[in-house]
């Protein structure tokens, strides 16, 4: 079966068809890692392909139908991982040198709730190292390339799962937000991507870049399957002290709902900040949901520019405690000494890129003391300015509707050599990971070059079903061709600079 | 206690302590993870992603633990406030974070004091909650770092609760800290928290000493002593260290602010880090837990759980025993630690003789601690009566204690199947009256008045009898037949 056939209609129609027996998973999972395994050269979305793995949880998957057993909603459905969720038995490298050789003797939380749905994983994705970027350029194995021009980045961190679903190598795939790892990548590769609530999604088995900032969210071609596929992660987690109670939203209903009587705010701050085609797709946004029925009106929160100096200082703090542990005494990689703490020093400098090591010494150098107040309890008080204005503008609205990226796809080593131009990618994204409220990029229309452009639907906390309602009427809208799956040309000009 | 100072060349130094004591919790599983929190197990089997710092893994609070917590603030009159906890962070081996969760700036309890036995009070500035490190042992060499071929890491006592408490910079000489750690583990051990077990590592102390003249109210520059193992440990490194420290002042040098680790074998402190190599720990709030504010009606339950303190229960003991208990101190103390002072005043109430329930609980059912705190106070009351009247001896009443505490029954019974039938009075009169008979020198000499010859004839009697007399009527019998 040709892998098109096989995925038509994405995620949900293949469960229904595994469930009513029409299409097995085996043959459903055979497709993705043929495509995988062809695509890996030009693209390299994945760090690790578990072909074994995914035949054997394809066939239990066939085994429950056959039985008449339920196989749960993702029956037979591939999943691609991003490298920084355990996986028990399976390598988990945050695309670093460090974590060389370790295989987690667990399973996230997340990953055991989509195999319990009948998921199956395919395997693990290419990110920037420890998720510290915005192009996947700061992997250790090498950048991942966007399917659309694999001339340029996929965006980052999650550019591994962006590009894997927007080639149309999987339906799914799991990412990390922290500043914006799941919606600038997904803009950029011209698929849905959505960051819940935090507290939302256990974050249990998600290696740690920065503690109070990191969730997991899913990319998908249709808002369908990615509210379907946080349907069976979100909810509590016993494993996690910042896991919600909150009784969990039925999603798919949400997005049936209309967006009739919706109060639509459009940050006006950001739109100045947007190039010609991201501020261009923001207001045809609007208009659409106007059109719609929606109350839409223009918001100003200037606060929300001076979250990307906060989210410098926090992430980085947290980060450089969260990446403490990599000291060469337990697993991945050691590189001797005469003492441990030359070990420890040898190892670090050996084990980290240049991204990861400036984001530590930054770090430290925050919670050093004689300068903690000045900049780490400072941006903590930015934190405080932005949920309070957040809080302001919410009072008048449900969601908000903002630029999901600055800029379409960038070229592969554009911003390399200055990583405050790189950091500006996330501009739009980092206030919600501050605040902890939920927010969704959806492909929306065609920009420079013809790259996929999204827009940014944010919502306050557990405001995933207004977000939802917004985000269903956009994708009702948006222009045809503006979201994968796409081919890459792997015979074109770009088969000569492959990895 | 008298007062303690150091005589220098200029003239009288006084001493000054601080102690920072760590105490292991006694809960079933550790800090932040389900594994068993246990002393002694086969190394690195108690453990999981949790509590070795694996990626991806997070830290669930252990209900239990800070219910002990509270504990420890109640029985030492702390104010038990909303708290959070901080990430200490620093690289070690033992460490598999390389950063410890602690309570920083807002511990859970804050405040409070603890009462010396001669009454002086010792501020308590905070009982604060953190999670345990693993243990390093160094291989070849002298066991310390330096020198060592290799190291062995062994993560079980990774993530173990404990509770540090914070004393004032009230103690003023090593005898009134030694005092302050025994009152204190008494109190950990009342609590329920903690077995009190210096030896093991369940009680460690680290002690800032400074010293100042006599006439001084300022503190002086303080160090902080490390590895102080034992109670007498604490009172010779902080003697060494004041010692240390006055004689540097007399020669018109000044005392570093530093890390000082004791060698019990060379009796003297060495420095470990100085001021300028302090760990700068770069505390932020950790992320990974909620603030932790427990509701008033939690903490009720705990208080209304906690049983008496140490101090009440002393005053308990002493009214029952009805008299001056100073002689009996150790017997006291250790019956008070096995938690055995219920069974002890209950069974006085019973009317059994209070200082040979004293005994026979602070020694015999000491050793069976668990089984002796079930002891019906009836059956111990009929023990001791047993004794006191004479019809079971001394090591005949031990025998039956311990067979009453291993395997349950009755006093009496339990005396019948062990043979101890007391010697009719006739019997043992017809004994005594031949071991005179035998004896006419020593008895000439007992009658003339000679008391130390009674020893002689009594121990005649005894191995008569083969030990089933009762020495105490033996001598009543021989000194109403001396008339």
């Amino acid at each position: 079966m040709s892998e098109t056939e096989a995925f038509a209609g994405g995620a949900l129609q293949i469960a229904a068809r595994v469930r009513s027996g029409e299409l097995s998973a085996r043959a459903v999972t055979e497709a993705a890692l043929e495509e995988i395994a062809a695509s890996e050269p030009l693209l390299h979305c994945f760090n690790t392909i578990t072909a074994e793995l995914a035949l054997a949880g394809a066939d239990a998957v066939d085994a429950k139908v056959l039985a008449g057993e339920d196989p749960g909603p993702l029956a037979g459905v591939p999943i691609a991982l991003k490298d920084n969720l355990c996986t028990k038995g399976v390598p988990t490298t945050c695309s670093s040198r460090i974590l060389q050789g370790w295989r987690p003797p667990y399973d996230a939380t997340v990953v055991a709730r989509l195999s319990a749905a009948g998921a199956v994983s395919v395997g693990k994705t290419n990110l920037d190292e420890f998720a510290m970027g915005s192009s996947t350029e700061t992997s250790a194995t090498g950048p991942t390339r966007n399917p659309w021009d694999p001339s340029r980045v996929p965006g980052g961190s999650s550019g591994g799962s962006a590009a894997a679903v927007a080639a149309g190598l999987v339906p799914l795939a799991l990412g990390s937000d922290t500043g914006g790892s799941i919606r600038q990548p997904a803009a950029l590769c011209g698929v849905v991507g959505l960051k819940p609530t935090y507290g939302l999604v256990s974050r249990y088995g998600l290696v740690a870049f920065a503690s109070s900032l990191d969730q997991i969210g899913p990319f998908a071609l249709t808002l369908a399957d990615a509210a379907m596929t946080l349907q069976v992660i979100a909810g509590h987690d016993e494993r996690d002290s910042t896991s919600l109670t909150h009784p969990v939203a039925d999603f798919a209903t949400e997005l049936k709902r209309g967006v009739e009587g919706l109060r639509v705010g459009v940050v006006a701050d950001f739109l100045s900040e947007a190039s010609g085609s991201c501020a261009a797709a923001v207001r045809q946004a609007a208009d659409a949901l106007a059109d719609a029925g929606a109350l839409v009106r223009e918001v100003a929160i200037p606060e929300l520019l001076h979250g990307l100096s906060a989210y410098y200082l926090i992430a980085p703090a947290e980060a450089s405690s969260n990446l403490a542990r990599y000291d060469g005494v337990r697993y991945g990689l050691r590189v001797d000494g005469d003492d441990v703490q030359a070990m420890n020093a040898r190892t670090r400098s050996a084990g980290f890129g240049d991204e990861v090591k400036r984001r530590i010494m930054l770090g430290t150098y925050v919670l050093s003391a004689g300068y903690y107040d000045a900049y780490y309890a400072q941006a903590q008080r930015v934190r405080t300015v932005i949920l309070q204005s957040f809080a302001r503008a919410y009072e008048d609205c449900d969601v908000l509707l903002a630029p999901t990226t600055p800029s379409v796809a960038f070229p592969i080593g554009a911003k390399t050599a200055d990583p405050l131009e790189m950091y500006l990618s996330d501009l739009f994204t980092i206030p919600t990971n501050l605040a902890g409220h939920p927010a969704l990029s959806v492909p929306f229309a065609l920009g420079e070059d013809g790259l996929p452009v999204g827009v940014q639907v944010l919502a306050p906390a557990l405001g995933e079903g207004q977000m939802l309602r917004a985000g269903a009427a956009l994708e009702a809208v948006a222009a045809p061709g503006a979201r994968g799956p796409v081919r890459p040309q792997l015979g074109g000009p770009m088969a000569g600079v492959a990895k | 206690m008298s007062k303690y100072t150091i005589a220098g060349e200029s003239g009288e130094w006084e001493l000054v302590v601080g102690l920072e004591v760590h105490c292991e919790l006694l809960t079933k599983t550790k800090l932040f993870c389900g594994c068993p929190n246990v002393f002694g197990d086969e190394p690195n089997t108690n453990v999981c992603p949790v509590c070795l710092g694996l990626p991806g893994s997070l830290p669930v609070l252990n209900r239990r633990a800070v219910e002990m917590a509270m504990a420890i603030g109640t029985a030492l009159g702390c104010e038990i406030r909303p708290s959070s906890f901080h990430r200490k962070n620093y690289f070690y081996p033992d460490m598999p974070k390389d950063y410890q969760v602690t309570q920083y700036d807002e511990p859970l309890n804050v405040g409070g004091a603890l009462v010396l036995g001669d009454g002086t009070p010792i501020g308590i500035v905070r009982a604060h909650m953190e999670e345990d490190t693993g243990k390093t042992t160094h291989m070849g060499g002298d066991g310390r770092i330096h020198g060592a071929d290799y190291s062995l890491v062994d993560y079980n006592r990774s993530g173990v609760p404990l509770v540090e408490i914070v004393s004032a910079p009230d103690l003023r000489s090593p005898e009134e800290a030694r005092s302050y750690v025994s009152e204190l583990r008494a109190i950990l051990v009342a609590t329920g928290a903690s077995d009190g077990r210096m030896e093991e590592g369940s009680l460690r102390v680290d002690a800032n000493v400074s010293v100042r003249r006599v006439t001084s109210h300022e503190f002086g520059t303080r160090c902080e002593i490390k590895n102080l193992n034992s109670l007498r440990s604490l009172v010779r490194a902080i003697d060494y260290e004041a010692r240390r420290q006055v004689e540097l002042l007399e020669e018109g040098g000044s005392v570093d602010q530093e890390t000082r680790h004791w060698n019990e074998l060379e009796g003297r402190t060495s420095s470990m880090r100085s001021k300028e190599e302090a760990y700068d720990y770069r505390y932020f709030p950790e992320p990974d837990l909620v603030p932790l504010a427990p509701p008033a009606e939690w903490l009720a339950e705990v208080v209304a759980g906690l049983g008496l303190m140490p101090a009440d229960r002393r005053e308990r003991l002493a009214l029952a025993l009805g008299e001056s208990s100073e002689a009996i101190e150790e017997q006291i103390a250790t019956v008070i630690d096995l938690g055995l002072d219920d069974l002890v005043v209950t069974t006085i109430a019973t009317g059994a003789d209070s200082r040979l329930v004293m005994a026979r609980a602070a020694n015999e059912a000491a050793q069976h601690p668990d089984a002796a705190r079930q002891l019906d106070p009836e059956r111990f009351g009929e023990l001791i009566g047993l004794e006191a009247s004479g019809t079971l001896s001394a090591t005949q009443a031990k025998a039956v204690l311990a067979e009453l505490l291993t395997s349950g029954g009755h006093p009496v019974d339990i005396a019948d199947q062990l043979g101890f039938k007391a010697l009719a009075s006739d019997e043992l009169g017809a004994v005594i009256d031949a071991v005179i008979t035998a004896n006419p020198g020593e008895w000439e000499r007992y009658v003339g008045g000679d008391d130390k010859v009674a020893q002689f004839l009594l121990g005649k009697v005894m191995r008569e009898t083969k030990g089933r007399a009762n020495g105490k009527l033996v001598a009543e019998a021989l000194a109403s037949r001396r008339g």
